[in-house]
């Protein structure tokens, strides 16, 4: 069944401050393979005029969708969860997260729409940090795959 | 932010070193690990084809942090990022042995933008399929 259109333009309440450690940090770098230093050496994230180490830039998915699976979940949309996949992601940047950063995240659904019987669904993640300065927005696209014929 | 490309030393056309990335059963359950993504759909084979999938697939986002590498690797500095996005076209389908899969990925200069920005076009493949598409990123040189 279609999902309901008045679902857009809907924004969810803030999540709780997520605090960005150093060692996550580490841990997701190493995930990925990655060696630069500015994601583990202080002083050589400070050498390209960070205040501290940074993440990667894909790293703040793990946050931005956490939040969106509080839309996805919401029982009120009726999302079949088990047959979502991922379809685009897009991030724009103000400044990368960095480590001591206490970020929320504020998700929109920003479409709603029914393709050959699958349910797609845009959530926008304005991610801000504990100043209220606007540090990411993470766009997700999720689509519902149609369930197979009974 | 202090990339250690200059803006003026780029043209539209620019190629940046193109990589390849293994990715292995012990790299999925690495990265779910890191990520918090548990999909079964990335570690569990019998609970993959199930659902229809060939084989245990890479997690769309570990490849796109793989892609995005040919960037930061080429600026120096992954603070200079300024967008990123990508369609997840095809999965990255991850054989249990020695040798997993690997992900290519090659990026050019697309075009020069205002503020001392580009955009770079990357294109990644595994197995000889294109695994993203419209993956663009825009980065701010020095």
């Amino acid at each position: 069944m279609a999902l309901d259109q008045s679902f857009v333009g809907r924004t969810y309440p803030p999540t709780e401050p997520y605090e960005v450690g150093r060692e996550k940090i580490r841990e997701f770098a190493e995930a990925v393979g990655d060696a630069n230093p500015a994601y583990t050496d202080q002083e050589a994230a400070k050498a390209l005029g960070h205040p501290d180490v940074i993440a990667p830039p894909t790293f703040v998915f793990a946050i931005t969708f956490k939040a969106a699976r509080q839309v996805v979940a919401d029982p009120q949309l009726g999302l079949d969860y088990s047959r979502v996949v991922h379809g685009d992601q897009k991030f724009a940047y103000r400044r990368p997260v960095r480590a001591g950063d206490r970020l929320t995240v504020t998700s929109t659904i920003e479409a709603v729409k029914s393709m050959a019987g699958n349910d797609i669904l845009d959530v926008r993640g304005e991610v801000h940090d504990e100043a209220g300065e606007h540090v990411v927005t993470a766009w997700t696209k999720l689509v519902a795959r149609a369930a197979e014929e009974a | 932010m202090t990339a250690q490309i200059a803006y003026a030393d780029v043209e539209v056309g620019t190629e940046l070193p193109a990589q390849t990335f293994p990715v292995t059963r012990a790299t999925l359950v690495q990265y779910a690990g890191a990520s918090g993504d548990f999909n079964p759909i990335h570690w569990n084979e019998k609970f993959a084809k199930e659902v229809g999938l060939p084989d245990v697939i890479a997690h769309g986002m570990f490849t796109m942090a793989e892609a995005i590498r040919v960037v930061t690797d080429w600026v120096g500095d992954p603070g200079a990022v300024v967008e990123y996005g990508v369609r997840f076209t095809k999965p990255v389908v991850v054989p249990n042995d020695d040798q997993g899969a690997t992900i290519e990925v090659s990026g050019k200069v697309a075009a020069k933008l205002d503020d001392n920005t580009v955009r770079v076009d990357l294109t990644a493949t595994s197995a000889g399929q294109k695994v993203l598409g419209m993956s663009r990123a825009v980065v701010r040189l020095a």
